[in-house]
């Protein structure tokens, strides 16, 4: 038997191995990019190298971080929006199957607008504010997690509904106690997949138009000429795209605990 | 015997152009153990899913004694285990109990002297992943069991597991109902358990289902394990399968 403590570091040590492929790929594209630059003799102001990068995003922290604020804001915001919406929409869809064929095409044409062509409009009737960011955030994360959890609530056995309707459970119950958890591991693979949709969105309508933001901070530089500080952007861009996946990750671990368990008894 | 408690009359049901059953009629008396044999789609399951009111009959009625409430006459034990895999099994137990209206409390408090019985102690907090086949099972019969309910619909219960697996727990099943003489339907292929646990068998055709023989199994009990019976168990079990083989040509995977 171990004792508990001895798993600590073996834990660890663990997840820094599944993380090592993807470091290293990091690291051998990362490499490969610097040795690109200092060795073609291309001008740094057209693609500057990634130390470059990581030296100016270290002198402009504040500014980033004073950017990064908002767009992070933006993007929780818009998010929870879509998960309320997409929740309600998800039941009002299968409490009332005919509600499918009539919101379906409609949340599909949102889907497939173009994010160019709409986001400086949502701006241009909306304003500056925060309300347009919001909203296309939520536009842009919102399909994905309702498919995903209408498709979820579909999965549920057959035989365990009959089984709680057999023991009185009625229509609101069999949803709570077996559609909905059900659902549950669909539910978060569509939220994976919105989450890395998310910061994209948030810095897309900071781009058509903005007080302050991530996407504002690269309009900026890049119409000063400063690829490396829209570089730095992006770089901080993906890392917090990185996070809210692991942020998902975690709670998914925490809502499915059933799903994280060995297949060996606990006695 | 005692009253009859439950009465299927000419029952009748199909999906689409599809006939599944076809007149069925049958009783169950109070504190009579009666088996369900017939070859696989021969409308077992369906006719349980008519009992709990999951399906309307075609034609044909279904009355309980009394004219007792049918939402609320069976406990019923699914084809699949059907535990969910979300709830821990101690909560998996008292599903029925807490729909029912009794608190987490004081259905756990009826649960947990049971659960030595059934071998699932020091599992309470376990998923239901994390057990074996056998015990899903047991953990599924209690389930069924702690609602009280006047009838048990037992489907294939022990369906999916290997032979000795088998065996044990219908030696465990036998016992439990000894002691307490539910009415209960079971579904079942396997003759030799039909035999072994009934007061009394139907055998249904392949599809559409119809009863084309019914048994009486006046045998003494324990049967499981008495070596004395087993001649008799034999002759009773050799015509059944007599009947399903001359009767439907494709129900020869019974005896494989
Ligand atoms: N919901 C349904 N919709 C359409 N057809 C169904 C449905 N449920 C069952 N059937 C059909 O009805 C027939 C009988 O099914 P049923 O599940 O009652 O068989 P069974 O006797 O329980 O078989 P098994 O022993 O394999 O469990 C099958 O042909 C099946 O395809
Ligand atoms: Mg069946």
């Amino acid at each position: 038997m171990f004792s508990s403590s001895a798993f600590g570091p073996s834990r660890l040590g663990r997840a820094l191995a599944l993380g090592l492929p993807a470091l290293l790929t990091i690291g051998a594209l990362v490499l490969a990019w610097e040795a690109y630059v200092r060795f073609s003799g291309l001008s740094q102001t057209v693609l500057p190298a990634p130390t470059t990068v990581a030296a100016q995003a270290f002198a402009q922290r504040a500014a980033l971080w004073a950017n990064a604020v908002p767009t992070l804001q933006a993007t929780g915001a818009g998010f929870a929006l879509s998960l309320c919406c997409a929740l309600a929409f998800s039941m009002i869809i299968d409490f009332v199957p005919m509600m499918r064929r009539v919101l379906f095409p409609v949340f599909i044409v949102f889907q497939t607008l173009p994010l160019v062509a709409i986001a400086p409009l949502i701006v241009l009737w909306f304003g500056f504010g925060l309300g347009p960011k919001i909203g296309l955030v939520a536009l842009v994360t919102f399909f994905p997690m309702l498919v995903a959890l209408v498709q979820g609530y579909g999965s549920t056995e057959r035989e365990i509904e009959a089984l709680l309707r057999s023991m009185g459970a009625g229509r609101l119950r069999v949803f709570l106690l077996a559609r909905l958890p059900s659902a549950l591991p669909y539910f978060f693979a569509g939220l994976r997949i919105s989450i890395t949709y998310a910061v994209v969105a948030a810095i897309f309508a900071e781009y058509s138009g903005a007080a302050r933001g991530l996407g504002i901070y690269i309009l900026n530089a890049k119409n000063s000429f400063r690829p490396d500080l829209v570089l730095s952007a992006v770089m901080v861009s993906a890392v917090l795209t990185l996070c809210l996946f692991a942020l998902v990750a975690a709670i998914e671990r925490l809502a499915m605990p059933w799903r994280h368990i060995h297949k060996e008894p606990t006695s | 015997m005692s009253g009859v408690l439950l009465e299927l009359d000419r029952l009748a049901m199909g999906f689409g152009d599809l006939a599944v059953i076809e007149e069925i009629t049958m009783h169950l008396a109070r504190g009579e153990f009666v088996s369900i044999l017939g070859p696989s789609g021969s409308g077992k399951s369906t006719l349980f899913k008519l009992l709990l009111g999951e399906h309307r009959p075609a034609s044909g009625t279904i009355a309980l004694a009394g004219g007792g409430d049918r939402r609320s006459a069976f406990a019923y034990m699914p084809q699949r285990d059907a535990l969910m895999a979300w709830r821990r099994i101690i909560d998996n137990i008292t599903l029925g109990l807490e729909l029912a209206g009794m608190s987490r409390r004081t259905a756990r408090r009826k649960v947990v002297p049971m659960l030595g019985r059934f071998g699932l102690e020091g599992f309470e907090r376990s998923y239901p992943d994390q057990l074996s086949g056998g015990m899903r099972q047991r953990a599924a019969l209690l389930r069924t069991i702690v609602q009280d309910r006047p009838i048990l619909l037992l489907d294939e219960p022990f369906g999916a597991l290997d032979a000795l697996t088998r065996m044990q727990m219908q030696g465990f099943l036998e016992g439990l109902w000894t002691q307490n003489r539910w009415s209960s339907l079971l579904i079942t292929h396997d003759v030799r358990e039909a035999v072994l646990l009934s007061d009394r068998i139907y055998v249904l055709s392949a599809r559409p289902g119809r009863v084309i023989g019914e048994f009486d199994v006046a045998l003494d009990r324990p049967r499981i394990g008495s070596a004395g019976l087993a001649a008799a168990a034999s002759a009773i079990e050799a015509q059944i399968l007599d009947l399903l083989l001359n009767t439907n040509p494709d129900a020869k995977d019974i005896v494989s």
